[in-house]
């Protein structure tokens, strides 16, 4: 990782950040978040994180991005998993096991159909 | 289930009631059963509202539309309007005013419920916390870099203290003064210490910060560190929250590797490094100077004061004592200016607050609102109501030590101050919601046997009271009690407030003086009737 000797330099790593975000987004790519704060651990999120991480390696699927996040705020919804893909708005599931978790790959990721009874409306 | 998506509020003070509020509850109680929507929607009178120009009012959430003065014919119109039509009746709304307290701000967020106001979370959620990148992406890091290359120190310390930033661990002790106390101390050594011991039962808001947003708290230590002239920092982290430690360490190597920590920072001369201290699971180490003598090595027991911490801290020198969720405010109040954050919240209690919310409610989780909101607003809007449609009988703010708040004080808006002046405390950010079927004798009872078995026993009075209060408590929720009790219950609890060493004894009677104040009969009731009236204590008075 560089060092940061001046607010310039920091204005910089944040503008190469900025750059790197904005190709994915342009690029159609898909981002799935994960929500894993204690909260959503102790509902099931590691499994729920290990679903999709098998099921994206079964189905060989490329372009999407998997990461994490802490809580927000919902914790009576956990496991909650987020997922945008390319500059669509961002769709916010609630109540992911990993058996949702795999229709979420299918049917919002594949096909594009938002699975509507798992959907937190925000 | 019952799904509150409005709340109408009526007006009930004694005007109100002398032009017809009383009229125009039963008819909007009446057309909302007309219009079908009796499950959705809940009615209800309160007192003041704290203005009197234009009453009967009506007040309808999540909007927060103010209507008056509204008649009773004008019901059916704005039934139709606002609560089945959705949209707000516009000829019927309460003059605009130049407003103060309560209803000035239920004005002011008008059209922005129930989106909450996110400063301290506003990353929480959103960012991948074991990645620096994208912190920095978020923001992070430029108040740092402001403040080391634009500011100078005292600069900073002014810019805290005309924010209004007052301590969020509960006490509420202005932030800007505590630096103002170490900085002008003059001692070559001096420590930041992040109070996140978070050992309050129910409050969780500051491990949603460490686990969401570390490097949060990390760029507001180095901050303070820099307006007060300490150049280590101590993060005491409660020894349950495994993630949060482990989160923790990852971004301080990160920003090791960055340069934002160690010497040096940002090319000045300015040097900063930060530690975790990992707790062990006690309650009393939370209190700042049995933390500090925990991270001495020593038994975590409380100092006696003065000298206080701002003068003879960690290893003797001046030290600053934050809770995560105080210094997690620091970074935005540098980055957007003092008169930005004072845009949010009340006068007294500028900024925002975290609350986490649970017990006999609906939807239990963790909101991040403007300061002065109210109780009721809190479970009608943001819990969605209670649980199986019960009445609402108490909450308790703060965790254990906290208040108990009967339903007649859940339309005091939830600031220090206002707070104080109802005699109640706000304290660290836990509301405990509890319906109708808790036995306040029985709450009280585990209340104070926490208390019992988490006292240091370093002075008499928090020992031998907390141990005596829960003695008397066992006694009157098993049919046992006499009315000296009580008088007696009063004693210890004053007495463990005048006299004891530090806060865990000092507020370790509030629940008995609340529930005096507040319950009285319900506890006579279980000595005099031996009955419990909720059904929940066991009297074994008969057995």
């Amino acid at each position: 990782m560089p060092t940061i000797k001046s607010l310039d330099d920091l204005k910089r790593i944040r503008e190469e950040a900025l750059a790197k975000r904005k190709a994915k987004t342009t690029s159609g790519q898909v981002q799935i978040t994960v929500a894993m704060g204690t909260c959503g651990i102790a509902a099931g999120a590691r499994d729920t994180m290990k679903a999709i991480l098998e099921t994206i390696a079964e189905k060989n699927l490329e372009g999407i991005i998997v990461t994490q996040t802490g809580c927000i705020g919902l914790c009576e919804r956990e496991p909650i998993v987020q997922i945008t893909v390319g500059d669509q708005p961002k769709v916010t599931y609630g109540k992911v096991t990993p058996e949702v978790a795999r229709r979420i790959l299918e049917e919002h990721v594949l096909k594009g159909q938002v699975v509507q009874d798992h959907v937190v409306p925000l | 289930m019952k799904m509150i998506r409005s709340m109408v509020l009526v007006s009930g003070d004694s005007l109100s009631l002398e032009r017809g509020a009383e009229q125009v509850l039963q008819a909007l109680q009446n057309e909302i059963q007309a219009f079908g929507l009796s499950d959705e929607v809940s009615v209800m009178m309160i007192g003041d509202v704290g203005r009197h120009d234009a009453l009967p009012m009506v007040i309808v959430y999540p909007e927060a539309a103010v209507y008056g003065p509204v008649r009773p014919e004008d019901v059916h119109y704005l039934v139709e309007e606002h609560l089945y039509k959705g949209r707000i009746a516009n000829d019927l709304l309460a003059p605009v005013r130049e407003l103060s307290g309560r209803i000035a701000w239920v004005a002011a967020r008008k059209g922005t419920l129930p989106a909450e106001q996110r400063i301290v979370l506003r990353r929480v959620g959103l960012i991948n916390p074991d990645d620096i990148e994208e912190y920095i992406l978020h923001d992070g890091y430029t108040a740092l870099g402001k403040v080391l290359t634009e500011m100078t120190p005292n600069e900073v310390i002014e810019e805290i203290k005309k924010s209004g930033l007052r301590g969020r661990g509960g006490a509420g002790f202005p932030t800007g003064a505590k630096w103002s106390f170490v900085a002008r101390e003059k001692s070559a050594k001096k420590y930041i210490i992040c109070n996140a011991d978070e050992s309050e039962p129910g409050t969780f808001k500051d491990r949603i910060i460490l686990e969401g947003d570390p490097h949060s708290i990390i760029e507001a230590m180095a901050i303070a560190g820099y307006a007060v002239g300490a150049d280590e920092g101590y993060i005491y982290v409660r020894g349950e929250y495994l993630l949060a430690q482990e989160r923790l360490r990852r971004a301080i190597e990160q920003a090791r590797e960055m340069g934002f920590l160690g010497k040096n920072i940002f090319g000045t001369d300015f040097s900063f490094d930060i530690h975790i201290h990992t707790g062990a699971g006690a309650y009393i180490c939370g209190e700042e100077t049995a933390l500090i003598e925990s991270i001495e090595g020593k038994r975590g027991q409380p100092r006696s004061r003065p000298p206080f911490p701002t003068t003879y801290g960690l290893w003797g020198k001046p030290t600053v004592v934050n809770n995560v969720e105080t210094l997690a405010n620091v970074p935005p109040i540098v980055l957007n200016g003092a008169d930005w954050y004072r845009r949010f919240g009340t006068p007294s209690s500028p900024g925002t607050k975290v609350y986490t919310i649970l017990g006999n409610v609906n939807v239990t989780g963790v909101i991040e609102v403007p300061m002065g909101i109210t109780l009721r607003e809190v479970i009608n809007i943001y819990a969605k109501g209670m649980k199986g449609g019960a009445a609402f009988k108490l909450a308790q703010t703060g965790g254990s030590s906290g208040s108990l708040i009967p339903a007649s004080l859940q339309d005091t808006p939830m600031d220090f101050d206002s707070y104080a002046k109802a005699g109640v405390a706000l304290g660290s950010g836990a509301l405990l919601i509890c319906d109708e079927n808790t036995c306040v004798v029985d709450l009280v009872k585990v209340l104070m046997n926490f208390f019992r078995k988490e006292s240091c026993g370093k002075c008499n009075p928090c020992r031998i009271g907390t141990q005596r209060a829960y003695e008397i408590m066992c006694a009157i929720a098993e049919g046992r009690g006499k009315m000296e009790d009580l008088d007696q219950l009063l004693w210890l609890s004053e007495n463990m407030y005048l006299l004891s060493n530090c806060g865990l004894g000092q507020t370790a009677g509030t629940p008995i003086k609340d529930m005096l104040k507040h319950f009285r009969a319900e506890v006579e009731a279980h000595i005099a009737l031996h009955v419990c009236p909720t059904g929940v204590c066991k009297i074994k008075a008969f057995a």
